[in-house]
């Protein structure tokens, strides 16, 4: 045991003597939380509107006052010319047109069918059917007030609840997602990287005749990420409870203990990692390529897993971030407890298992 | 002077903030010489090379390579020297005759010339059936020659060897030590780094470096002579007993 | 001249060579070009509906119909349990809940108004926000046909009428993948031009072939242009595979502008990247350290370049970050070109500033770079 606290002091000491370790450690999440929390979101706000009048009279003026008082818009032009939309879209200048047709006071009484175009640069088709229907809605206000007093002899009235992220935030999806990232980042690439290392610089094969045990030797370089990692999940939480006001409805500490299998997960990740290959630069390689890039595209955040093809959604069952991200959501953002996520604990928890036999079985395989 | 001088040095200093790895260091070498430059691990040996070679700047003092200031001309110096790193520095990742033709064709040698050279470098070194393999693929010793070959394939006025022999076998060393007396035949001034004292003996003149000043200079006759001693081994262990920094 | 096709020669055998290194630059574009559109898909579709009736009545049902038929929800459950349905949201298997009242059609024709209850998911803000706004424009449908059939029956006054047409150029499918694919592309070429450039350089540094060159009389400028003509080609490359075997034959993108205009732009973007991983590599000692730099900045450019989410809905600063990001440009670039055939009017801007950063890269690696220490 004492031997084992000496190893583990080592290690922290190799963490905190490495600056450039420490930034990737804490700087890379720190930076993260604040790109998806605040920059990055798909809410439209101001969006440039082109505006073709061609009655320029009290409806349309009505028309373009609505459009233009909404924060989702900003007229940047009215014109008659219906050939500079085009050009405008060609150029980026706008994103939506309308077009008001000349007889549209006639049209408003009479008609019965299409008066008012909308026609939206669908080079990006989610902002573009975003706008339409925002346009839509604006409209439909409009007709409302054209027709108060001539109400309807009945009415449905919606009553919407948005229910956890009242202010649709893009952030409350984010968070799960970038804690789910990190840990997996700083234990699956940290530790390989950290256990090569010593193999290249052969370091390792020092400790290896040393009478100690070899397991003791790569569990001693685990725990200081395990430990940093529950530190870093700690700093995320508390930049994401106190600046982007995430919600914490669950209990902290199933949340500790649920991230805690996570971490181990991508500990043993890292160590099967770190047997398999004899270069840091593989090891990286394997980690960032391998590890990173379907981590962040396939656990859910970014993109919804039910829009992919299912060959990829059978694939993403086999990444643990998938599992702990709804776990996250379910505690932190949901508010429920153990009995409703027990079925991604127990997988989690299997992948553990499985990560950890494999790996110490080629360990034992490398030392005979 | 400058005809008859390859290297001069004047007061030649570097410090890294508060440690002065090389310090006033005065010498001159003359053309054609092999100039044996020793000292202990961390003497400032390499550091005063890589000045020497344009790699490094002085802090302070002067030396002219080849007739060229060395603060002003070193692009020039870099035509008229060779250099053989501590580390092999040739591409691992390209054949033997790549590797030539590579420096070779860096150094401005004609197309003519390079075919010449080449053809000519390989068969002195007897690697006709290595030539087509990658560097990496070689054992150490023809590696360590093949770079000197490859340093002084431009027929430079000097070249710089740092420790050139490092962790090679005697009989090596002694075919090492043949390309370099042929290569002061033909009139290439060499510079030369080792530990190895019996390699001294081969040094038309050698420095003695401790704690970045040089502590001796003269033949290797004349050092043991005024030491009183019976070899280079000798002298190199009177010398760098003073010596305050260790490694 | 002759210098720099001595180095040219050997950058391309050595890469050549490097067989860790060559299915990266060749396969890895290609199979990420084939999956990551698939994967990168933003477009909401198959919005899943809980539907709690209380009331089971005519008027109920129509409604319900109304739901159903939109073709915008996938109805997976229905019953008359609150709670029930609650369960199912917190499974993730429903994104929304219609909770119909009892007494629905009875309140309905006595007081003319009658309240149904939306619940939604919003943990995705975007999807909930589309969801809310599909039901709630079907049930405006539905209180207008209730209208209609009041006119008729002369109960009620004829209503003033806007209807909108919607038209989407460019893309009259809303198809997502034709949006990504393009950027995607801009990714790739970014990844490998930034990372290979970088890494290459520092490994020279690494195992000290870098010292054997600095004693040569090459010129500075050669070298450096030595390394960065190989990636350039490399990147043309990918762009070139991906463009026009990717892209044209799996996704069916055929560019509507200039292809010239198209390289040209990719070529000082190119420039402008190579320049940035020269002074990656002027900055860091191992490849351990250039590969956490570029990851580093290469994480921020992603996020930052309106590649997944716009850039209309960043906050200011945010919006500075993202025009100070020379994959922000490209990307622009491409879209604008390949989807909507934007010519070099359209995108003079762009070019000015993507010479800029071309010159500023470039510049301040090249001053970084020492040849002595």
């Amino acid at each position: 045991m004492k031997q084992f606290m000496i190893f583990v002091k080592k290690e922290f000491k190799h963490v905190f003597r490495d600056s450039k370790t420490l930034l990737m450690l804490f700087g890379l999440p720190i930076v993260q939380i604040v790109l998806f929390g605040f920059a990055l979101s798909n809410e439209i706000k101001s969006a440039d509107v082109l505006i073709c009048d061609h009655a320029n009279n009290n409806y349309s003026h009505e028309i373009i006052h609505k459009i233009s008082a909404s924060k989702s818009f900003e007229v940047k032009r009215v014109t008659t010319d219906h050939s500079e939309i085009e050009e405008a879209f060609k150029q980026g200048s706008a994103k939506i047109a309308i077009v008001i047709p000349s007889d549209i006071e006639d049209q408003i009484f009479h008609s019965t069918h299409g008066s008012l175009q909308v026609i939206s640069d669908a080079s990006d088709p989610n902002t573009a059917s975003t706008l339409t229907s925002y346009i839509s809605n604006i409209i439909m206000d409009y007709k409302q007030t054209l027709n108060a007093g001539n109400s309807p002899p009945m009415q449905v009235v919606p009553e919407i609840r948005m229910l956890y992220n009242p202010t649709l935030k893009g952030a409350t999806n984010f968070v799960p997602g970038v804690i789910s990232l990190v840990l997996l980042l700083v234990c699956v690439l940290m530790t390989s990287v950290s256990i090569v290392k010593e193999k290249e610089s052969g370091s390792m094969e020092i400790l290896l005749v040393s009478p100690m045990n070899p397991f003791t030797v790569i569990i001693s370089k685990a725990v200081p990420y395990f430990f940093l990692s529950l530190i870093n999940l700690t700093v995320i939480l508390i930049m994401s409870v106190v600046l982007l006001d995430m919600p914490l409805n669950g209990s902290i500490f199933l949340l500790y203990f649920e991230s805690s299998i996570l971490i181990l997960c991508a500990l043993s990740l890292g160590l099967l990692i770190s047997n398999s290959t004899d270069s840091q630069q593989a090891a990286m390689l394997i980690s960032l390529m391998g590890m990173l890039i379907p981590t962040m595209l396939l656990t859910g955040f970014l993109f919804p897993l039910e829009n992919m093809p299912l060959p990829l959604q059978y694939f993403a069952n086999i990444l643990p971030s998938k599992w702990y991200f709804i776990i996250v959501k379910s505690i932190m953002i949901k508010g429920l407890g153990i009995s409703a996520i027990y079925k991604e604990t127990l997988i989690l928890i299997g992948m553990t298992v499985l990560l950890l036999f494999i790996s110490i079985r080629k360990f034992k395989i490398r030392l005979s | 002077m400058n005809s008859e001088h390859a290297i001069i040095t004047d007061q030649l200093t570097k410090s890294f903030g508060s440690f002065t790895a090389v310090d006033h260091i005065s010498f001159e070498v003359k053309r054609g010489e092999i100039f044996g430059f020793l000292g202990a691990n961390g003497a400032g040996k390499t550091t005063a090379m890589r000045m020497l070679c344009g790699l490094s700047k002085p802090t302070s003092g002067s030396a002219t390579i080849a007739g060229f200031d060395i603060y002003k001309d070193t692009e020039k110096i870099k035509t008229k020297i060779g250099y053989m790193s501590q580390k092999f520095s040739l591409y691992e990742d390209l054949t033997v005759k790549e590797n030539i033709r590579f420096f070779g064709g860096i150094y401005g040698l004609s197309n003519k010339a390079l075919k010449l050279q080449t053809n000519k470098l390989i068969d002195t070194l007897g690697l006709e059936s290595q030539s087509g393999k990658l560097v990496a693929s070689l054992p150490l010793g023809w590696k360590q020659k093949l770079a000197f070959s490859v340093a002084v394939i431009h027929e430079p006025s000097i070249v710089f060897l740092d420790e050139p022999t490092g962790g090679v076998d005697p009989i090596t060393r002694r075919q090492f030590w043949d390309l370099i007396y042929e290569a002061a035949q033909r009139g290439i001034t060499i510079f030369v780094t080792t530990h190895y004292m019996d390699e001294a003996e081969y040094c038309d003149r050698v420095s003695m470096m401790v704690d970045g000043k040089i502590a001796a200079l003269d033949s290797p006759e004349k050092l043991k002579l005024k030491y009183n001693v019976e070899s280079m081994d000798d002298v190199f262990y009177h010398l760098a007993r003073a010596a305050k920094r260790g490694e | 001249m002759r210098t720099l096709k001595f180095l040219l020669v050997k950058e391309f055998k050595q890469i050549f060579r490097n067989k860790s290194l060559l299915p990266m630059i060749f396969m890895m574009p290609i199979i990420q070009l084939l999956v990551l559109p698939l994967a990168a898909d933003f477009e909401i579709k198959n919005i899943n509906i809980s539907i709690v009736d209380h009331d089971r009545s005519e008027y109920s049902n129509d409604l319900i119909n109304a739901v159903t038929s939109s073709g915008y929800f996938q109805l997976v459950s229905f019953g008359d349990s609150y709670q029930a349905a609650m369960n199912e949201i917190e499974l993730d298997a429903s994104d929304l809940i219609l909770e119909i009242p009892s007494h629905f059609e009875q309140n309905l024709i006595k007081d003319g108004a009658q309240q149904v209850f939306i619940a939604v998911n919003a943990i995705n803000g975007t999807k909930a926000g589309l969801g809310a706004s599909y039901l709630n424009s079907i049930i405006q449908n539905f209180n207008q046909n209730i209208m209609v059939d009041a006119i008729a029956s002369g109960n009620a006054a004829p209503l003033k009428n806007i209807e909108v047409v919607s038209l989407n150029w460019f893309n009259p499918n809303m198809n997502y993948k034709i949006f990504m694919v393009p950027a995607i592309l801009v990714l790739l070429v970014t990844m490998v031009g930034a990372y290979m450039c970088s890494l290459n350089i520092v490994k020279e540094k690494e195992v000290g072939t870098i010292e054997q060159i600095n004693v040569t009389p090459i010129k500075k400028h050669l070298y450096i242009l030595g390394k960065m003509i190989p990636f350039l080609v490399i990147g043309i490359f990918i762009f070139t595979i991906g463009f026009f075997v990717v892209a044209r034959l799996v996704y069916q993108i055929v560019p509507l502008g200039n292809l010239f205009l198209l390289y040209g732009y990719l070529f000082l973007f190119l420039v402008a990247l190579l320049g940035f991983g020269l002074l990656i590599s002027t900055y860091s000692q191992t490849q351990q350290q250039a590969m956490s730099i570029a990851f580093f900045f290469m994480m921020v450019f992603i996020l930052m370049s309106g590649l997944f989410t716009p850039i209309e809905s960043m906050p200011e600063w945010a919006k500075y970050i993202a025009y100070s990001n020379p994959v922000t440009y490209f990307i622009e670039v491409m879209r604008m070109v390949v989807l909507k055939g934007s010519m070099l009017k359209n995108i003079t801007n762009h070019i000015y500033v993507m010479i800029g950063f071309a010159i500023f890269f470039n510049t301040w690696a090249v001053m970084n770079y020492r040849k002595t220490s």
